[in-house]
């Protein structure tokens, strides 16, 4: 009967986790979808506390109220643009947690296997359910419980280093261990080593072995990643995140958890997918980090950098009839978007057409610019994607770039040598006329010379973002 | 340096090469400024207003022309004019050296310095002091102007009370300056406007002027503007018979034609025909912005309004600017006044000539006891040539039939390849695993399909608010730990009482950030 009932809940909670999911498609839907997501969570909890195997629920209760308390807290005080770091942070918290389960899978196989029939029989909960497998059901169990513990190190080791990374806490720049990804292949070809033996014996010692390999596997690839490729790392985390539910959810027998953690896993997959083609990168490249090598000299550039002032932007502010505007990581820096969206207001209030591009990959964070432009209240109709934008650039009559560099750097299309070349970018070129916003001269992430500075029709508007924004807002009539 | 301006002599010219605000701007680059008094009257500026500017009135020319260094006017000078420059006096006008040997000769004879503002080349650098777009925008809003004063019916139509007025039908001739001018006032003023030209690379300006660019259906290359300084060229008989037929076709519905047509050193060519007018309804107005140049029009008489036998208004006046004088003084004398700007880079009042730049050298006629015109031509070409477009082969019916037949295969191919390598993996792990792991199995194998449908579909600008919310809900992990909070030792309890803590803190801050972002997303 409770047995039925706790399933019963699950299959309600997994359709509606997916319909959470699915709902993400419209930002209207959005706003009801995450109620399902609320309330599949609620029913998935309250089941499994209500239905076999759980025991001091008042422990549990007290623990989710306490983390509830700090989630929420936290959850009210982040700053937009401090969502990169939290999501990683969060990331970590599901790895420890799985390594926790995952640990505790093992100490019970442990105890079970030293007791006799009768305590066998005497055992409920989740005991009762490890004691009646069969060896070969042990064994999987065994590899199982391994796997979770690995993904679940890895994610939470890297994710601690991209929230460093992500927060400023922890140097931004690739940095790898002499031995570089060798060291990688070391820790995990030993890692695939003791699995052997744990199957053998089911050894502590080999668990925690491996452990220890994971963390350093997790610390060791996401120092190895510079802090552009952000997008696709903590969109990988996540999906290991999700995949090492699903190997805990395989470990315990519980479907829910399979379900959902093969969701995330899915989600994240997709996600870094998107981010690397939005790169022209493959997935292995981005991991192993740095860009690849230049097959020939890169094309020579002809002309110079043309700085312009507040003024020159105001007055062919005031001119245009269709502006564009190009928000990067460098607006989040400079903590620009509400300067932004107060120069939207002002233009859209003199009639003119203006819209926002977004690269898949602009900050650090898949979908990072469009979380930070609809918090400075930029309606979310006017904030488009590449591939929606970038016919309409010929007619544009002023394109404006703040802090973003590769993603609009033309050599992805015109220099077949470029480390980026065939890299999808905006083409903002093909405006009237583009000026960028720019903390001074210097390369973007990639390290490569940007063309587009020295083109005819760009001039350079150096500064902080906010600062040269809020010196243009008086000017706009 | 003084910089001296004239008044006109020529009859009926109410323009001035200087105003008040033009002369405070020279002021600024070092210069002193003198006028002759009464020069700016009749474009509306006294000489207390000069005064006022700090402009110094001379009561004569002959007075003007002993004190200034530079001398400024509009019209080109008589040879009584030029004959009274001193060596080493410039003198800023129009000029037209091509017609006026004589005056360039005397010029040379007196060893002064000769800019003709008609000679400013046409390159992006020298917008502003080019002096012939900004009369020709002039002309061009006058023109239909000029039109709508002789025309007796309204430019826009209008549902009244009293019945259906229909809208006045416009033809615009050449698309230069004078013709996107009158464009725009044209539509401004609600009339149906038709455009010619025989540059095909306008049309783009033209339609976004809100006027219908009138195609011709003719198979030869047009002319390219950019091979001619972006000014038209001759056209070949083949193509003047096919744009006459079509003019022939517009002459019956529109009421008003405005031709602009000019081309460099030509008089202008004839495009509306004696019996293009006969074919017009009466009350309709040709205004005729080539009058000067002997007319696009067969009936045009320079400088006069006739009426033809069917009483069609043909406007041939040549001096539109001038009946504009202090909007045309205003520009010009702007233009005048970036001309000595660029005359004095240093901004010190004194003037550098610098025959090696471009526009400076281009516009110089004569300087110091030579005549340097025609100039060489400019480094910069005027404007970028067209690019040939490439031409995208279309594919046959066939050709794209086996195209798509091919993907189509190619698709199969690789679909029935996954299936076949992910089925074959599943029924070996269905050989060995026992059926408590296989049932879960495919429970997972379709959960990650269903995220894989479902995670597609969702906007890339939500992506930020998904990893929040995949994150909250990947704390299912919880269910884990509350299976195990209940069972076993000391350490199992705790290890899974941290983890419900750390699932807690995910729940709730995932979904309340989620909620959070999502609320922010409004619609404008």
């Amino acid at each position: 009967m409770a047995y039925g009932f706790t399933t019963a809940a699950y299959v309600v909670a997994a359709v509606l986790f997916i319909q959470s999911l699915g709902g993400l498609s419209g930002q209207e839907s959005a706003k009801r979808a995450v109620w399902y997501g609320i309330v599949g969570m609620a029913l998935a909890v309250a089941a499994t506390l209500y239905g076999p195997g759980a025991g001091y629920w008042y422990i549990s209760l007290a623990m989710i109220a306490a983390g509830g308390a700090i989630g929420w807290f936290v959850a009210q005080k982040v700053q937009m643009t401090e969502m990169p770091q939290l999501v990683a942070a969060m990331h970590s918290l599901v790895g420890l947690a799985a390594v926790f389960i995952g640990f505790n899978t093992h100490i019970e196989m442990t105890r079970i296997a030293g007791m006799d029939e009768a305590a066998k029989a005497a055992l409920d909960g989740f005991a009762a359910v490890v004691a009646h497998k069969t060896g070969v059901e042990l064994a999987i169990l065994r590899v199982e419980t391994f796997l979770g513990v690995f993904i679940g190190a890895v994610t939470f080791t890297g994710s601690i280093i991209a929230f460093g990374k992500l927060a400023g806490k922890v140097d931004g720049k690739a940095k790898k261990l002499p031995g570089g990804h060798l060291l990688n292949a070391g820790a995990a070809a030993l890692s695939l080593i003791l699995l052997i033996v744990y199957l053998q014996t089911g050894s502590s010692l080999a668990l925690i072995g491996m452990t220890l390999a994971a963390f350093f596997i997790g610390y060791h690839l996401i120092m190895g990643i510079g802090g552009a490729d952000m997008p696709v790392v903590v969109s990988m985390l996540n999906s290991y995140s999700g995949w090492a539910a699903a190997a805990i959810g395989f470990s315990l027998s519980n479907d829910l958890l399979i379900v959902v953690g093969a969701l995330v896993g899915s989600s994240g997959a997709i996600l870094s997918y998107i981010m690397c083609k939005a790169m022209n990168r493959s997935f292995i490249s981005v991991i192993l980090g740095g860009f690849g090598g230049t097959t020939g000299p890169a094309m020579e550039i002809a002309g110079e950098q043309i700085a312009i002032d507040a003024e020159g932007v105001a007055a062919a502010l005031n001119e245009a009839d269709s502006v564009v505007i190009v928000p990067g990581y460098g607006m989040a820096v400079a903590q620009a978007q509400g300067s932004v969206s107060e120069l939207t207001r002002k233009l859209r209030a003199a009639g003119k057409e203006v819209r926002f591009a977004i690269h898949p990959v602009a900050g650090r964070l898949p979908g990072h610019m469009n979380v930070l432009l609809a918090e400075a209240k930029v309606p979310y109709d006017i904030v488009l994607e590449m591939d929606e934008i970038n016919e309409d650039f010929p007619s544009t009559d002023v394109v404006i770039i703040i802090g973003s560099n590769d993603i609009v750097n033309p050599a992805a299309q015109e220099d077949p040598n470029s480390p980026i070349a065939g890299m999808p970018v905006l083409e903002v070129w093909k405006a009237k006329q583009v000026f960028v916003s720019k903390r001074g001269q210097g390369t973007g992430y990639s390290g490569i010379e940007n063309p587009l500075f020295y083109k005819d029709n760009t001039r350079m508007f150096y500064g902080d973002a906010k600062k040269s924004l809020d010196q243009l807002l008086p000017m706009i009539d | 340096m003084k910089i001296g301006a004239l008044a006109e002599t020529f009859d009926g010219e109410n323009r001035v090469a200087m105003t008040p605000e033009s002369a405070t701007q020279l002021i600024k680059l070092g210069h002193a400024c003198l006028i002759q008094s009464g020069a700016g009257k009749r474009a509306g500026f006294s000489d207390a207003l000069y005064q006022a500017a700090g402009v110094t009135v001379l009561p004569s020319a002959t007075a003007l022309v002993e004190a200034s260094d530079v001398l400024v006017k509009v019209r080109p000078p008589e040879l009584a004019e030029v004959n009274a420059l001193k060596s080493g006096q410039t003198l800023i006008s129009f000029f037209w050296p091509a017609q006026n040997a004589e005056l360039l000769e005397a010029a040379k004879a007196r060893g002064a310095t000769v800019v003709a503002m008609d000679m400013v080349p046409r390159i992006s650098r020298a917008q502003k002091m080019d002096a012939l777009s900004s009369m020709a925008n002039i002309a061009g809003y006058r023109a239909v102007i000029e039109a709508g004063n002789n025309f007796g019916r309204f430019f826009t139509g209008q549902v009244t009370a009293a019945g259906k007025v229909p809208p006045a039908k416009v033809l615009i001739v050449g698309a230069g300056v004078a013709g996107l001018a009158a464009i725009g006032t044209s539509t401004a003023l609600g009339a149906v406007t038709l455009a010619f030209d025989v540059r095909p690379e306008v049309a783009e300006q033209i339609e976004s002027m809100g006027a219908e660019f009138v195609y011709l259906d003719f198979a030869e290359q047009q002319t390219d503007g950019a091979a001619t300084g972006g000014y038209a060229a001759p056209s070949s008989p083949e193509f003047r018979e096919a744009q006459l037929k079509k003019f022939r076709e517009l002459a019956p519905q529109v009421d008003i034609v405005i031709t602009t047509a000019l081309i460099p050193g030509r008089p202008a060519p004839k495009l509306w025909l004696a019996d293009m007018v006969a074919m017009m309804k009466p009350g309709s107005v040709i205004v005729d912005l080539a009058a000067e140049r002997g007319g696009n029009c067969d009936l045009t008489v320079p400088d006069k309004k006739i009426v033809s036998e069917n009483g069609v208004t043909v406007v041939g006046y040549t001096d539109f600017p001038s009946r504009m004088a202090a909007q045309a003084s205003t520009l010009y004398s702007n233009n005048i006044r970036h001309m000595l700007a660029d005359l004095t880079p240093a901004k010190d009042g004194v003037i550098n000539h610098n025959m090696e730049d471009d526009v400076i050298r281009g516009a110089t006629v004569a300087h110091a006891g030579a005549i340097t015109y025609p100039p060489p031509p400019p480094k910069i070409a005027a404007i970028a040539a067209q690019k040939p477009k490439e031409k995208t082969r279309e594919l046959t019916i066939e050709e794209r039939r086996a195209k798509e037949t091919a993907e189509f295969k190619a698709q199969t191919r690789n679909q029935l390849a996954l299936l076949g390598i992910g089925g074959g993996l599943i029924l070996l792990a269905g050989l060995y695993a026992p059926a408590s792991f296989m049932s879960h199995f495919i429970v997972f194998v379709l959960a990650c399909y269903v995220g894989f449908q479902v995670i597609w579909n969702v906007s890339h600008s939500l992506h930020t608010p998904l990893m929040a919310v995949t994150n909250a809900i990947s704390s299912i992990i919880i269910l884990g730990a509350l299976m195990q909070i209940g069972s076993g030792n000391w350490l199992v309890v705790g290890l899974a009482a941290l983890s419900v803590f750390m699932a807690g803190i995910n729940i709730f801050g995932g979904f309340m950030v989620t909620r959070r972002m999502l609320a922010m997303f409004q619609k404008s």
